[in-house]
């Protein structure tokens, strides 16, 4: 990537996590939002009223629109959730509590 | 754990407060929600990128840089502690004890579940600001993301949210966006502006107070032709398009009241829009403690406190102006706390710089407010199908109903008929919009939570002997 290049940046290895069940590899530093926008993926909620899809909008944590199920959690803010080795991210569905 | 001063916040605001203080003998424990210091304008590309140019995307970097010395200075010997990852939800006065017993309550990490306590003697809230964001049609698709949160992912994450963006809005952030997008390597197919240059040329006066900031814009002016960026002022977008993501966006031109100009709309492909309406201060802590808090802005006088003695503030919170204006602001704090701790006055002299600094650099934050004024008639663009509040997805016809016919004449009336507010974010997001389209002037929420907190970190706050 462009950006990573401008920073000259040396990532530590890369490591893979799942998004609704498919592999995607994410760098070391990266939140879940980050890695979720570098596989090109831009929505990982659904509203709770009327099932819109939503994803990253302040990037700072004040606006919770981006909210995501992390390893089985509900109602992480992916712009400030570390990614981890092996996390299990999913799509969240309305408040996340209904499966 | 016990302090001296408790400092809210390590942006540049909070940073040079921290700094001054801890120079002048006062122990500093330094509150912050990032994982590194820096805040917004200094936020750093993430250790585990391994960054070898991590001011590539920044501006001002020898600043940080000796900002970042000093603080390692001050750790590496005891006089500064800095707690990372802890997002300070209430900052409480505690009544009964001696004057000037601060308790900060905070959250520790991304997950927030595990409370922390920090009890000091003096408060500084170096607390910044957020993005504001009106709403058009369409803005709730993926792919529609505030300018700031554009900038943050990048600077954070060295990652941008597509392949061909649109950077709109108003305000002098958009062009440090626009242009590190397209350094990034994004295609940005426009910058639209819906502020009119001849505003800018009129504030020309206040604005040559800091000749550096001249240059530095023409700076972005030559990036933005070298990435051949298109730039249309006086513009703005009425709707995004796409159905599960955005796929373009309809611009228009606007007359010199600001209304669209009929006729003039035109489509722009893209996969990415970076829009932000100027900023606002982060003020909740301010207000739960009691603290003066005039037309959104924790209120000051000349040594940056509040009317709450042993509270100061500095930075964004006290009104928007900038990364410069803030280090100016702390500094001044940072000296203040440190001689009203001894009960000494702060030497006039010392702070004489930074002061004059202060006063050009508040000059010039005027001088941009009225060159970049917020659109006037935006709220004509809002169709009643367009939702206003996110988190609870009221549309704007809801908020119009409410005030013709169930009779609101208030947001908090408002938002009683309709839960525009009520979510998630409190309102930080809807406030603007929600009055704006109700035609209401805003008013101060109390916001006793500055964030979400969990049932169970209330149940278990520690106790009288354990703080």
């Amino acid at each position: 990537m462009n950006s990573l290049r401008l920073a000259r940046s040396r990532p530590g290895p890369a490591f893979t996590v799942t998004f609704d069940g498919r592999e995607i590899e994410a760098l070391p530093g990266w939140t879940v939002a980050a890695a979720l926008w570098a596989a090109g993926i831009t929505s990982w909620r659904t509203t709770r009223h009327e099932g819109r899809p939503r994803g990253i909008l302040c990037g700072i944590g004040v606006c919770f629109d981006c909210l995501v199920t992390v390893n089985d959690r509900p109602n992480q803010r992916a712009c400030l959730v570390p990614a981890r080795p092996g996390d299990v991210i999913r799509t969240q569905e309305g408040t996340g509590h209904a499966d | 754990m016990r302090t001296d001063l408790a400092v809210i916040g390590a942006g540049p605001a909070g940073l040079a407060a921290a700094l001054a203080a801890a120079a002048r003998g006062v122990r500093v424990t330094l509150v912050d929600a990032g994982p590194e210091a820096g805040g917004q304008f200094y936020r750093q590309p993430a250790a585990g990128l391994g960054a070898r140019r991590p001011g590539a995307l920044h501006h001002q970097w020898r600043t940080w840089k000796r900002l970042r010395e000093g603080l390692d200075r001050h750790i590496a010997a005891g006089r500064i502690v800095h707690l990372a990852d802890h997002h300070v939800w209430c900052v409480e006065r505690r009544s009964g004890h001696a004057p000037g017993d601060f308790a900060v309550h905070a959250l520790l990490g991304p997950e927030q579940n595990e409370p922390a306590v920090v009890r000091a003697t003096a408060v500084l809230l170096a607390t910044g600001g957020y993005e504001r964001v009106l709403p058009f049609p369409g803005w709730t698709l993926p792919g529609v993301v505030t300018a700031g949160g554009a900038q943050a992912m990048l600077k954070g994450g060295l990652v941008v949210p597509g392949q061909r963006v649109v950077v709109a809005g108003t305000g002098p952030l958009l062009l440090p966006v626009a242009t590190g997008l397209a350094a990034a390597g994004t295609t940005v197919a426009a910058l639209v502006e819906s502020a009119d240059p001849r505003l800018l040329a009129r504030q020309a006066r206040g604005l040559a107070a800091e000749p550096g900031k001249a240059v530095e814009a023409a700076g972005y002016g030559v990036r933005l032709l070298r990435h051949r960026v298109r730039v249309l002022v006086r513009h703005t977008v009425v709707e995004a398009h796409g159905t599960g993501r955005l796929t373009g966006v309809t611009v228009a031109s606007l007359d010199a009241d600001g209304r669209v100009r009929a006729g003039t709309g035109r489509r722009i492909p893209c996969d990415s829009l970076a829009v932000g309406h100027g900023m606002l201060p982060h003020t909740e802590l301010a207000e739960t403690l009691g603290c003066r808090v005039d037309g959104g802005r924790v209120h000051v006088d000349e040594e940056q406190r509040t009317d709450v003695p042993g509270v100061w503030a500095a930075g964004e919170a006290t009104g928007v102006g900038g990364a410069g204006l803030a280090l100016a602001e702390g500094h001044l704090a940072g000296r203040s706390i440190a001689a009203r701790l001894t009960g000494a006055r702060p030497d006039e002299h010392g702070g004489k710089r930074a002061a004059a600094s202060r006063a050009a650099l508040r000059r010039f934050a005027d001088a941009l407010d009225h060159a970049y004024p917020p659109r006037a008639h935006w709220a004509e663009q809002v169709t009643d199908e367009t939702v206003v509040c996110r988190c609870e997805e009221v549309r704007a016809g809801a908020v119009r109903e409410a005030v013709r016919d169930l009779g609101a004449g208030d947001p908090r009336t408002v938002k009683l008929l309709t839960r525009a507010g009520m979510g998630w974010c409190q309102g930080r997001m809807c406030g603007p919009a929600v009055a704006g389209v109700a035609g209401c002037p805003e008013t101060v929420t109390r916001r006793p939570f500055a964030r979400p907190v969990p049932l169970g970190v209330l149940a278990r706050e520690p106790g009288e002997g354990q703080v």
